[in-house]
This record gives structure tokens, sequence and C-alpha cells, in this order.
């Protein structure tokens, strides 16, 4: 065993994850998948919720100021409110990041409907399609890549909770920075923990922006353009 | 025959607007009908009850019998062809799933919907490539093309237009309005057409539909409501310039025409240029073996060109504006004046050429009918115009 106090921070980081790698590693794929699960769920109710409020106008204005308001509470204070009725442990934490991604979902599945072009809209209905034509052939692909980028916006936001989630013993990387706060010294392994969440989070942002301008049928045209000229 | 008939059709919007209000009216198969009308009459909500894009307060419209408002929408909106004014094409979609889009609800296989949309393309003279195109990638005039073959691509027997050219310019319009004529013609489709634009009016429609305030005013031919204009309202609303037009003496190209010179595609340059020189004519029409017109030859076409092409077929202008026989001349006039030709070939109905009207023998009629009888003078300058014969002239 070598002398920690020896070693300059990055030493003692590089020595962290080489000794703790595969710990450091699980707590990384703990910490992504509470926080993709967290926002599955909050696509999987609201994206359909989305589309049901840019049909009913009335009802966008409740369901969005609800969102709103749940976004307003602090994470740590959702989450202790949660805890009381879900108890410790990482389905607590799934269900914070799910009430946080609701909003962000939600309102851009919503405004992503809302924005296309009428005449579009009412072109596909004229030709004859049915109303489940209409969504999943003219609105669904002409709104999903602002969709995505609700969904972007929530993943990112969702990696930071997680992080606290490590308070109420979710484990994940906040698990490994609670562990450098309580050491002594332990700069090192607080690095540890923060860089690979900082990591992932730059990361999730920059992949799904790579989908999200894919699936933009404006932008997607105009690669196609420049590529035939 | 299959007819088309709308009994007391009323629309009354919630709010209690009465946008179209028992509306009567039989339309035969094959007919052009034109709804015209000021803004806010009631045209759109008439055409959109049609296809129940509206759903009618009240009323009968029956198709050979058959209730169309007893029709599930949805079938009924596949049967029919829609062209609406904003073009509405599918951003997201290629041009070729655009043209196919109700084939493809229909579940047409692949194949065929493939084959229904090379052929279509071909109809409004646009290249195949433009199939894997997107629609931002098209003008609005080509746009709209495609916006009409969207309409025809499931052999619609009736289609319906919403003001189709409306955000286009004039020489785009023109082509258009000639291109759908033909297609409807050759086809044999009916057409319902909105339209604020007289001119186009009178232009396409075997009979116009004059609707005010929800009301249907007159519905008769071109050359009836110019006749004998309803009221005061159809008086103003075609305006006295037209009313002076339609008086008598009406021409049509065949009456001035004279006999084109022209050669077949498969003939050499030199060929084609010694008969330039023995007719002294500077533009030679070209045709394939049946007298159809392909194109032309002017001096332009030889230029640079000579050395390295030796037949007619390599460098003759394919894109030639043209006339139908029976045309009137007052059409051909301003259609030579819009674009600024020497002269306009005639075609009849298997588009072979069959005649030539020029600006000169334009200028010799106009001259002959003033000159030559000067009672006619006023019915000569309301036939083409006297701003349009001044530029004649001149130009
Ligand atoms: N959805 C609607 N709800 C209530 N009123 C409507 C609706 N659509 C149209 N109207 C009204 O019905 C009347 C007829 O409208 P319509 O769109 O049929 O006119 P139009 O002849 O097509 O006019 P334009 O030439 O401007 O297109 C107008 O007064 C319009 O304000
Ligand atoms: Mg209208």
């Amino acid at each position: 065993m070598q002398d920690m106090t020896q070693m300059s921070t990055t030493e003692q980081f590089l020595f962290y994850i080489q000794e703790n790698g595969w710990y450091v590693f699980n707590q990384f794929l703990d910490h992504f998948l509470i926080s993709i699960y967290g926002v599955l769920l909050a696509a999987l109710i609201g994206i359909p919720l989305g589309v049901l409020i840019s049909k009913y106008g009335k009802l966008s204005n409740v369901v969005i100021t609800l969102a709103n308001i749940i976004q307003t509470i602090p994470a740590l204070a959702l989450m202790a409110i949660l805890m009381l009725v879900l108890g410790l442990g990482k389905t607590t934490v799934i269900v914070t990041v799910f009430f946080y991604s609701l909003l962000p979902i939600i309102k851009n599945t919503y405004v992503g409907i809302t924005t296309i072009n009428k005449s579009v809209t009412d072109a596909g209905r004229g030709m004859g399609m049915t109303k489940i034509q209409v969504l999943y052939m003219v609105e669904l692909p002409l709104s999903l890549s602002v969709i995505i980028t609700g969904i972007r916006i929530a993943l990112v936001v969702a990696i930071g909770i997680t992080a606290i989630g490590a308070f109420i013993g979710a484990g994940g990387l906040g698990d490994i920075i609670i562990r450098g706060t309580n050491a002594t010294d332990g700069t090192a392994i607080i690095l540890a923990g923060a860089l690979p969440t900082a990591l992932m989070a730059i990361l999730s942002d920059i992949i799904l922006g790579i989908i999200e301008r894919r699936l933009d049928p404006v932008k997607r045209q105009q690669k196609r353009i420049s590529a035939t000229v | 025959m299959r007819m088309l008939k709308i009994e007391n059709l009323t629309k009354v919007y919630r709010g209690g607007k009465v946008a179209v209000d028992k509306l009567n009216l039989d339309i035969q198969e094959g007919e052009f009908i034109a709804f015209i009308g000021t803004s806010g009459s009631g045209k759109t909500t008439a055409l959109r009850m049609l296809n129940r894009m509206v759903e009618p307060s009240s009323g009968k419209m029956t198709l050979n019998g058959k209730d169309l408002t007893k029709m599930n929408a949805v079938t009924l909106r596949r049967s029919i062809g829609y062209v609406i004014q904003q073009i509405g094409l599918m951003p997201h979609m290629t041009i070729r799933d655009n043209i196919t889009l109700v084939p493809q609800l229909l579940k047409w296989s692949k194949e065929k919907k493939d084959e229904t949309a090379r052929r279509l393309i071909e109809l409004v003279n646009l290249p195949q490539s433009y199939l894997d195109y997107y629609p931002a990638q098209l003008s609005g005039g080509q746009q709209q093309r495609i916006g009409v073959l969207r309409a025809l691509a499931a052999n619609q027997d009736i289609i319906l237009m919403d003001e189709p050219f409306g955000a286009l310019d004039p020489i785009t319009r023109d082509t258009l309005q000639d291109l759908i004529k033909d297609i409807q013609q050759r086809l044999k489709k009916t057409i319902i057409f909105v339209t604020h634009d007289m001119d186009e009016a009178i232009k396409l429609a075997d009979r116009i539909a004059i609707m005010h305030e929800g009301k249907l005013i007159q519905f008769d031919t071109p050359d009836n409501i110019l006749a004998a204009p309803a009221n005061d309202f159809v008086k103003e609303f075609i305006g006295s310039h037209r009313l002076i037009q339609q008086k008598p003496n009406v021409k049509t190209v065949d009456e001035v025409m004279i006999k084109p010179i022209s050669i077949t595609i498969e003939k050499s340059l030199d060929e084609a240029i010694r008969l330039m020189v023995e007719k002294r004519v500077d533009t030679l029409f070209v045709t394939d073996g049946d007298n159809r017109l392909q194109g032309y030859l002017d001096v332009e076409s030889f230029t640079g060109a000579r050395k390295t092409k030796k037949s007619v077929s390599e460098c003759y202008e394919k894109e030639v504006f043209y006339v139908k026989t029976g045309s009137k001349l007052q059409d051909s006039v301003r259609r030579i004046l819009k674009r600024n030709l020497k002269n306009i070939p005639v075609v009849d109905e298997e588009h072979r050429l069959v005649g030539l009207v020029t600006r000169a023998n334009i200028v010799d009629i106009v001259y002959d009918t003033i000159w030559g009888d000067e009672e006619q003078e006023v019915s000569v300058e309301g036939q083409i115009g006297s701003e349009d014969l001044k530029e004649l002239i001149s130009g």
C-alpha cells in the first residue's frame, strides 16, 4: 500500500480508479439505469399526455401548469416527500426522476404537435387519413425531433437528480461522492464520482443531440440538398 | 352519365354564421366547374362539404343517387381528389410517397404505387429523378404540380381544388392552368375549382358558380354569364372591361392561323438550315413522324452547335408554348404578349401541329378589321383590348 498522503490529487484519482475501477463502473451503470428508467417512464406517460392535450386545448393549461409546479419543488424536497411514501432506495429516485422529466417531455410533445403547419395535417385528413393515421403518419414523425429534445433535456436533469439520490441509499455515482465528502482528504474520491457523472451528462446530451438532428425532417433535407448539389 | 347532385346544402357554423345557404347544383361527369365569389362568400365551405371536411348542417349531396352524407367520411375522401391552396405536401416524405399517399392508404402494392408515381410525374413534365426528392427541394410551382398529382393518384373521378394556383406568379399559374385543363380533358375528370380570379374561371370552367354571402347567385357557362349577368352584383364582379370583350366578333385562332413550316425530328441540321433559307423563316417547328409537335428550332439553337451536333434531335428546344385549335384569338394574343413570343403554334387534340399564329398576322387581322370596316372598330378593340393592341404593334 502506497502512502496516499504523498501523492498529488491527480495521482490519487488515478490510483482510486485503478483500485476501484469495477466498483466505479458498476455505480456508473446503476446511475445511468436509474436515470434512464425514470425518463423512459416519463416518456411513456408524457408523450401520450402531450398528444392528448395538443388535441384538447383546454386541458393543456391545466396539465402544463401542474407539471410546472412539480418542477419548482427542489429535488431534495420532492425526494424526501416521496420517501415518506415509497421508503428508501432506488424506486423513490426513479419516481422523482419521473416527475421531473414529465414537464420537458409533455411540453415538447405539445409544442411539437401544435406547431406543425396546419395545412399539412389538413391535407392528410383531406386525403382520407383516419385520426390515428394523421397522428402516426404525420404528427408524430414531424414532431419527433422536438420530442427527442424534451427527452434530452429530461435525461441531463435526471442524471443530476440521481446523483442526489445516493442520499437515500439508491446507489449510483453519488454514492462515491458522498464517500469522498466523508473521508478526510477525499478530493480524489469526490472526483472519481463527479467526473463520470459529468461525462455521462455530456455524452447523453451529445448522442441525443445527434439523434435529434437525424430525425429533424428539415435538417435532414438540407443535408440531402447539399449532397445532391 | 354520372352526376353529382347538391340539394339545399347548408352550413351553419357554431356561433350561428350561415356560411352556405341552401346551395343547389347539378354537376355532370367530366365538367369543369369554378366557384367564384368575394372573400367569405362560402366557396371553401361549399367545396369542403363535398368531401365532408366540413359536415353539412342540412341538405343532400348525392353521387349517382348515392347519398354522400351517409357514407363513411374517410372512404369518401379517399375516393375524391383534393388539392388545397397551401399545397400541404408532407415535408417528411419523398415526392414519390407524397404522390402515392392515397394509394398507400388504400394499401396498393409497392409495384403498383411506384408505377403510378412514374407515370404521373411525366404528366406534369417533371423528371423521374424528382421522385426521390423532398418537397423543400422543389419550387412552389413544382410543389403544386405534385399537389395536383396527389389528387389524381388513386384514379379519383372527382377532384376538388381550392384556389390551387393562388400563391403562384402569373406565368407559372398560366402554365399550370393549361396543364390542369389538359389533364382534365385527357383523363375525363370532373373538377370543382374555387378561385377568385375571373380570368382563371373564364379560361378553365365549363360552368361558373357565382357565390355571394353564402348564396349561389348565378350558375351558367362563362359565355352566358358574360352575355347576361343575373344582377348588378354579378355585373360588377365580372368587371366592365370583360363585358365589352364579350361583344360579338369573337374569332378563333383557326381563322387567322397560317401554315407553319416544320421539320421532322430525325432530319439533319443541314437540311434544317436549307429549309429555313428556302422558306425564309427564322423558326422551324419540330414534329415526330405523326406530325405531333415536339419543339422548335430557331437561329439561336444553331449558334455554336453546328460543329458538334449533326441532327435536329440533338439541338431543338423542347419547351414550346402552344394553343389548342378552337381557342379564342384573344387568349393567344394575350399569351404572345405575356411571354413575349414571336409566334405561337396551334395544335389539335392529338397534339398534331396544324397552324401558326404570328405577331405579324395578328397585326394584319387587326388592321383589316379596323380600317377594312370602320364600324367594327369598337368590337375589335374590345376583342383584344386597346392596351394589348398598342403593345402588339410597338412590340
Ligand atoms: N370554422 C369556422 N367557424 C366559423 N365560421 C367560419 C369557419 N370557417 C369559415 N367561417 C365563416 O364562414 C364564411 C365563409 O367562409 P369560407 O372560408 O367558406 O369563405 P371563402 O369564400 O372560401 O372565402 P375566401 O375567398 O376568403 O377563401 C366566412 O364568413 C367565415 O368567416
Ligand atoms: Mg376559401
